[in-house]
């Protein structure tokens, strides 16, 4: 049974027909290009942190991820990041970059109600969701790795 | 018995209230709008040199209340009542602004539909021989509308097409019992609408059944037709809104499109970055009391049907999964 009367569904059936929809393809493309110029920066930064000596996988890898997360709450901060994200949409948002600016970007705006109850406890508010389920998964995927190796 | 009651939902006014002065004071976005020549004041930032959003807001709607009266001639100690609200919880920009102003304050909340609802209201007060004197205010900030409806500026999301600005602005009208142009003469009261609309990033398709059924109980409540008004304008539709509107209206065999806008669509150019078009509290005052307000005064408009349309959500409703109840008022302002 659906919770809306004949009149409201009716209006949702007219309404879909005419509502303009988001340009997909443009989003796309753009998402594509800028995701992948990220994706580029960083392997380029990563090649430069092996040039310099450091360990591959684990040295090299953690020491690119910092300099993009600091890249991505930098751009924040300058107010540059909404910009990008208004055109690349996911190509800006799925990138470490884009979890730097959902960090970030509530830190800064709430910072008008003190750094205890604004900044601190704000802090979360949009990326919180994603550590939350993020670590509880990675948790149960240890946990069944470490059974099935027993 | 209510003598001054038509219909429903419709009130006639005896003597009509007149709108004496009026003031606007917009942000810097709006004030690149086309609108731009009609506003009293425009803010080169967002923050009006308070430290807060939500200050500026207040200070906005305090200065507009401040110059209103202060362009009507009527010493401060003689307005009897400051009738405002806004969009932020528990309304603070406009009791914090009544706190300064020291006038006795009624709250009031219709979300955007907030400056007909006030407009309404006050001249019920006068023309019911309550107050001689009251000023009604609004107001609306894209910055701290943003922070509570939806997300932080600095976050890179993407929006819809579908999606609105909400106006940085205030607006403040002083009502009066004074034989005076343009009036109040009727008020249509809204009722709460919700046609199931569950999306907060497409107000204008949530409320426009809202407009839709307020425009048509004022046409038989006032047996009016549109080629009554000169011109029927919407609160914040928006273009998606204003589409539908014309549709539904059309289906039920009234056709307002020749004198029909929306405030949302004309405070912004297309070129502005804003998707379909303004919203907020501001949207309809500032486009009402600025632009309307003048033109009225010119002559070139001699009447006009507000309809201010406001979404009833909150963000707890909303994440509840509750659909958006909307509402619209309307009022007729005229040069008799």
């Amino acid at each position: 049974m659906s919770k809306f009367s004949q009149e409201q569904k009716e209006y949702q059936e007219f309404v879909k027909r005419i509502r303009p929809k988001p340009p997909y393809l443009q989003n796309m493309v753009m998402a594509f290009l800028v995701g992948g110029l990220i994706c580029a920066i960083g392997q380029g930064i990563l090649n430069f942190y092996v040039f310099l000596g450091l360990e591959r996988t684990k040295e090299a890898a953690g020491a690119t991820s910092a300099t993009l997360v600091f890249l991505g709450a930098f751009l924040t901060g300058l107010g540059v990041y909404d910009e990008i994200g208004k055109r690349a949409g996911a190509g800006s948002i799925v990138p470490i970059t884009g979890f730097a600016n959902s960090i970030v970007a509530p830190a800064m705006e709430f910072k008008s109600e003190g750094y205890v109850f604004g900044v601190a406890a704000k802090m979360f508010v949009v990326a919180g969701p994603v550590l939350v389920y993020g670590i509880t998964s990675s948790v149960i995927i240890g946990f069944i790795y470490y059974l099935l190796k027993l | 018995m209510a003598l001054k009651k038509l219909g429903n939902q419709t009130v006639k006014f005896q003597n009509p209230p007149s709108i004496i002065a009026t003031a606007s004071i917009v942000g810097p976005v709006e004030g690149q709008g086309p609108l731009k020549d009609y506003f009293d004041l425009i803010l080169s930032d967002f923050n009006f040199q308070e430290k807060t959003w939500e200050k500026a807001e207040k200070r906005m709607l305090k200065e507009a209340a401040e110059m209103a009266i202060k362009k009507s001639g009527v010493p401060g100690n003689q307005i009897e009542y400051f009738v405002a609200g806004d969009l932020l919880n528990q309304i603070i920009s406009a009791s914090f602004a009544a706190r300064e102003l020291g006038i006795p304050f009624l709250g009031i909340y219709g979300a955007c539909s907030t400056m007909a609802e006030g407009l309404g209201l006050g001249a019920m007060l006068v023309d019911g021989g309550y107050a001689d004197y009251l000023v009604v205010g609004t107001s609306s900030h894209f910055c701290s509308a943003e922070r509570q409806y939806r997300f932080p500026l600095e976050l890179g999301n993407q929006r819809p097409p579908t999606a609105q600005r909400t106006v940085t602005g205030a607006g403040a009208a002083v009502i009066s019992s004074k034989n005076q142009n343009p009036r109040i003469t009727y008020m249509t009261t809204g009722k709460v609408i919700d046609m199931g609309e569950v999306n907060p990033n497409d107000m204008g398709t949530a409320m426009a059944p809202a407009a839709v059924d307020t425009i048509v109980k004022h046409l038989e409540d006032s047996n009016r037709s549109p080629e009554d008004y000169d011109l029927i304008i919407t609160g914040d539709l928006a273009s998606v809104g204003k589409d539908i509107v014309e549709r539904l209206l059309k289906e039920k065999g009234i056709d307002i499109s020749d004198r029909y806008t929306d405030c949302g669509l004309l405070i912004y150019s297309p070129q502005q970055d804003v998707h379909a078009g303004g919203s907020g509290c501001a949207c309809a005052a500032v486009v009402t009391l600025g632009y309307l307000f003048k033109e009225m005064q010119k002559g070139r408009y001699n009447r006009i049907l507000v309809v201010a349309t406001g979404a009833l959500l909150s963000t707890t409703s909303v994440q509840q999964g509750e659909t958006i109840p909307c509402i619209a008022h309307a009022v007729a302002l005229e040069n008799l």
